[in-house]
């Protein structure tokens, strides 16, 4: 009983994160440290992008190759993993692991179908003519969307090794805070495709 | 004697938690901001009916009006409920805006570095 008592204290106090300097826990604030830092590199590619895409003197264009409905799609799919990895983060604070669970694989499965999209318009791009090297404005292009589709794929690798934890009983109401931050991640990679979808897709 | 001071501690800590998790949003107002954030995304693809819609081709400068504000407040909405920067420890807010201008003063200083606001540019903005 009394150890359950301290237990249940210890569990607590990790929460309050009493024991760091700050009072905030380091891990969250080193996350938040990594999403500033990353702003930088996603400026210096859009900035990039928006230098150089109307540059090219020859091949295809952003109006030629741009399919809005389905990109309009995509960026829906993207918006909707940000609400079940919200529900996700909601759960677990709450300690219903099954709800958890669901919430983990929808956010990875939106997001999968969100990069099988981006995969498919990359390959119809190649295929009408745009490759990497074509132009400048393909160069430009497929850099910036390929590094962000490369953050969502690190981001559904967290996702999966979340679940993992979660189904070996590892993931717990105590280390809510590890999907706090898995959470932190995938909504900013959702925020800069907020940004990706209106400069680069919406204005021509 | 510890186990005294630990139940003692519990339950103020528990109360922290609890007045904590009030603060956050509950599951219907995750789905309420979702369906908001879709209701934006729809009028931002939208604009891309504007000839269907008012029969003529856009300015850009028309989008650029149009579709800025829904960019930002889609943003904001994101960063404030979803990350929960609204709720939690203005540390991370201040953070979080520091890279954030930054990254905008390294898009600017590129694009202007590259004569992004030329001419051209003003010409392209307002499609003359």
């Amino acid at each position: 009983m009394a150890d359950t008592a301290v237990h249940s204290s210890t569990t607590v106090h990790e929460h309050t994160h009493d024991d760091t300097a700050t009072g905030i826990s380091n891990s969250k604030l080193g996350m938040w440290v990594f999403l500033a830092s990353d702003c930088l590199l996603f400026g210096a590619l859009i900035s990039t992008y928006l230098l150089l895409r109307h540059r090219s003197t020859h091949g295809l264009g952003p109006t030629d190759v741009f399919d809005i409905p389905f990109t309009s799609v995509s960026s829906f799919v993207l918006l909707m993993s940000s609400l079940t990895m919200a529900l996700a983060v909601a759960s677990i604070t709450r300690g219903d692991v099954h709800r958890n669970r669901v919430w983990l694989a929808s956010t990875a499965l939106l997001g999968a179908v969100f990069i099988g999209g981006q995969v498919y318009e990359f390959t119809t791009f190649y295929r009408e003519g745009l490759g990497y090297t074509t132009n400048i404005f393909g160069s430009a292009f497929y850099t910036l969307t390929g590094f962000h589709g490369i953050h969502v794929t690190v981001g559904i690798i967290m996702l999966a090794s979340l679940l993992v934890m979660s189904l070996r009983g590892n993931l717990t109401r105590e280390r809510a805070e590890a999907v706090e931050i898995v959470g932190l991640y995938w909504h900013f990679v959702d925020v800069v495709w907020i940004v990706i979808f209106t400069v680069v897709y919406l204005i021509p | 004697m510890s186990t005294t001071t630990t139940n003692e501690a519990s339950p103020t800590a528990e109360e922290e938690l609890l007045e904590h998790a009030h603060d956050h949003p509950s599951d219907g107002d995750y789905v309420k901001i979702a369906i908001i954030l879709g209701v934006i995304t729809a009028a931002e693809v939208g604009t891309y009916f504007w000839k269907d819609i008012f029969g003529s081709e856009p300015s850009t400068f028309a989008l650029v009006a149009t579709l800025f504000p829904m960019m930002i407040a889609k943003f904001i909405i994101v960063i404030g409920y979803f990350m929960h920067l609204k709720y939690d420890n203005p540390l991370f807010k201040r953070v979080f805006i520091f890279g954030l201008l930054l990254a905008m003063a390294v898009f600017i200083a590129a694009l202007s570095a590259f004569e992004f606001w030329d001419d051209r540019f003003l010409r392209f903005l307002t499609g003359g």
